[in-house]
């Protein structure tokens, strides 16, 4: 370990504890741990591992804990557990989440077919920014995007780290179908539509996994914190992969990063 | 050992108490609407609190007991037949194998709960049995009921002395005014709104609109203003969060509710209350009263206190 290791641990701890943690009521049985007011990935990083440590501490009445952008959800039983033990507990974990502990996240290939076809809007987006379509798969396929938590839906993935050149504002009138596995943008956000649902993104392209199966015995694989990945392919092995997927035969791509 | 479906009625599921630790997944608790009354209806027929049993929304399934069992009907008022002939609601009853149950239309409140000795058993998902319609999980297929299919029912039948004459009495059975008054927690998103905004939530009556299930119920009413628009950066929705979107109308999210959500959340029913708000069919209207959460939390174990004695005074 360097020497200087120690001051610097110090001082992030003291800069962070400086950062005011809000405890709100959300109703007599949740309440809403608030780590600030943006969204970022460092932001999102503390929640996690908030969520993290709690998941870890199984503390006697917390019945369920939601992630999010910024906030942690804390749902428990009143009757196990008073609200000012129950905070008194939560603001001692605080102080244990390590800036320099690194979680355990994983990195998830998620096959993606660009075809028009799928991808209905690729062409729109692109005129807006003065790009091809071929530009706009390039640009969005190339990044990396972090999972900030599940969320509105069964399986739902809000994602942040799409390339700022293609970010584009919602649709005005949100479609009433949008099909389930496709990949969209909106605003800086990007998603995967997890069930057939109305929307307002910008659909790019298709996925042919299930990011949502409930008649898996685990119906959602990602997690909040897991990386995504994703890998251009093109019609015939969109049709091929749905087919693995359907015979239950397809193998998804997910490492374990220390 | 089955109940047979011979008509469906509207949106008849299998409920238990609910599927905890999902909603990190997006996956909601579920579970019954109106709790209380659940939970009386399994207690009258012996059964475990958390045991599946029918819910039903304003209109009622006709079904066929193929087994000798007891039943409890609770929930909205309702007529029960059991082959042909009126039966009271809140109480313990005797059917024997091939006897017909037949539930009419609700005249006041919106869920009625069918609980049935030793319980429907179809296979837990995700620790429970109970239908989420919307995310295809538990129940039958992950669905309503429809005609034709058989439910699974446990054979556990009480002796007769231990279940006869159970009932709940009158004084204790839910009234359905035309106003109700619900009891919330402010926030956690109250100061996205003008003091004007809290004063005209607070002092107003809203109409239930026809917009209403398991998912929430939208109110109609004098507007609720924002101090600078309706986004949040999206976050949990606990149940009973009373969200408000850009038209200052509220909403109010229940048991098949989304995880999370991106307007702000002016105040939280109380999980005492949440009953109230399910059977406050459309056209109703409801007025909201703060209270402190030391008030909740006081009153939640009196409601507690209350359900035992009134479930075990009969038995």
């Amino acid at each position: 370990m360097l020497v200087n290791d120690i001051p610097q641990g110090k001082k992030e701890i003291e800069k962070r504890s400086s950062m005011r943690v809000r405890y709100l009521p959300a109703g007599d049985r949740a309440l809403s741990v608030e780590f600030g007011a943006t969204i970022s990935e460092d932001l999102n990083t503390r929640v996690l591992q908030f969520d993290n440590l709690l998941q870890k501490a199984c503390l006697p009445g917390v019945v369920e804990t939601v992630p999010s952008y910024r906030a942690l959800l804390v749902y428990y039983d009143p009757l196990l557990i008073e609200y000012e033990s129950l905070v008194e507990q939560l603001r001692r974990r605080e102080s244990e989440i390590a800036s320099d502990v690194r979680r355990p996240t994983r990195l998830v290939q998620i096959p993606c077919c660009y075809d028009p076809e799928l991808g209905f809007d690729l062409t729109a987006v692109a005129e807006q920014h003065g790009l091809t379509a071929h530009d706009v798969v390039r640009i969005h396929g190339s990044a990396e995007y972090v999972t900030y938590f599940i969320g509105f839906a069964p399986g739902f993935p809000y994602l942040g780290g799409l390339p700022e050149q293609i970010a584009t504002p919602r649709l005005v009138t949100p479609r009433v179908k949008i099909p389930a596995g496709s990949v969209a943008i909106g605003g800086s956000q990007c998603t995967i539509y997890s069930v057939e649902s109305p929307g307002g993104f910008w659909i790019l392209g298709r996925t042919p996994l299930r990011l949502y199966d409930p008649a898996a015995t685990q119906p959602v694989f990602l997690r909040a914190g897991d990386r995504i990945r994703f890998n251009p392919v093109d019609r015939v092995e969109f049709e091929q992969i749905s087919r693995n997927v359907d015979a239950g035969t397809y193998r998804t791509n997910i490492q374990e990063t220390a | 050992m089955s109940l047979a479906v011979l008509h469906a009625g509207f949106q008849t599921t299998i409920q238990d108490l609910g599927r905890y630790g999902y909603l990190r997944a997006g996956i909601p608790p579920s579970g019954p609407m109106d709790r209380e009354a659940f939970v009386i209806a399994n207690r009258l027929v012996g059964n475990d609190d958390n045991a599946a049993a029918l819910e039903f929304a304003f209109l009622g399934p006709k079904l066929e007991c193929r087994t000798d069992a007891w039943i409890a009907v609770t929930g909205a008022e309702v007529d029960l037949r059991i082959n042909g002939k009126l039966e009271p609601l809140w109480a313990a009853l005797r059917i024997r194998s091939g006897g017909i149950i037949q539930i009419g239309p609700a005249r006041n409140g919106c869920w009625t709960y069918l609980a049935i000795s030793g319980g429907i058993n179809v296979p837990p998902v995700l620790g429970s049995q109970s239908t989420y319609a919307r995310g295809s999980l538990g129940g039958i297929e992950g669905r309503a009921l429809k005609e034709g299919d058989l439910l699974p029912v446990k054979v556990i039948l009480p002796k007769q002395d231990v279940l006869e004459g159970r009932k709940i009495l009158s004084q204790y059975r839910p009234s359905f005014p035309a106003e109700v008054e619900v009891r919330v927690i402010l926030g956690p998103q109250d100061d996205y709104f003008i003091p004007d905004g809290i004063s005209t939530f607070l002092s107003s009556a809203y109409e239930v609109t026809h917009k209403i299930d398991r998912m929430g119920y939208r109110l109609e009413g004098p507007s609720i203003t924002h101090r600078a628009g309706p986004d949040i950066i999206s976050d949990g929705m606990p149940a009973g969060g009373i969200q408000v979107p850009g038209d200052g109308q509220p909403m109010i999210l229940l048991v098949d509710r989304q995880s999370t959500g991106g307007y702000a959340k002016i105040a939280t029913v109380i999980s005492v209350d949440i009953g109230l708000v399910a059977q406050a069919q459309p056209g109703r209207r409801i007025r909201f009263r703060a209270v402190t959460l030391t008030e909740a939390h006081r009153v939640l174990r009196q409601a507690e206190a209350r359900l035992a004695k009134i479930t075990e005074a009969q038995s």
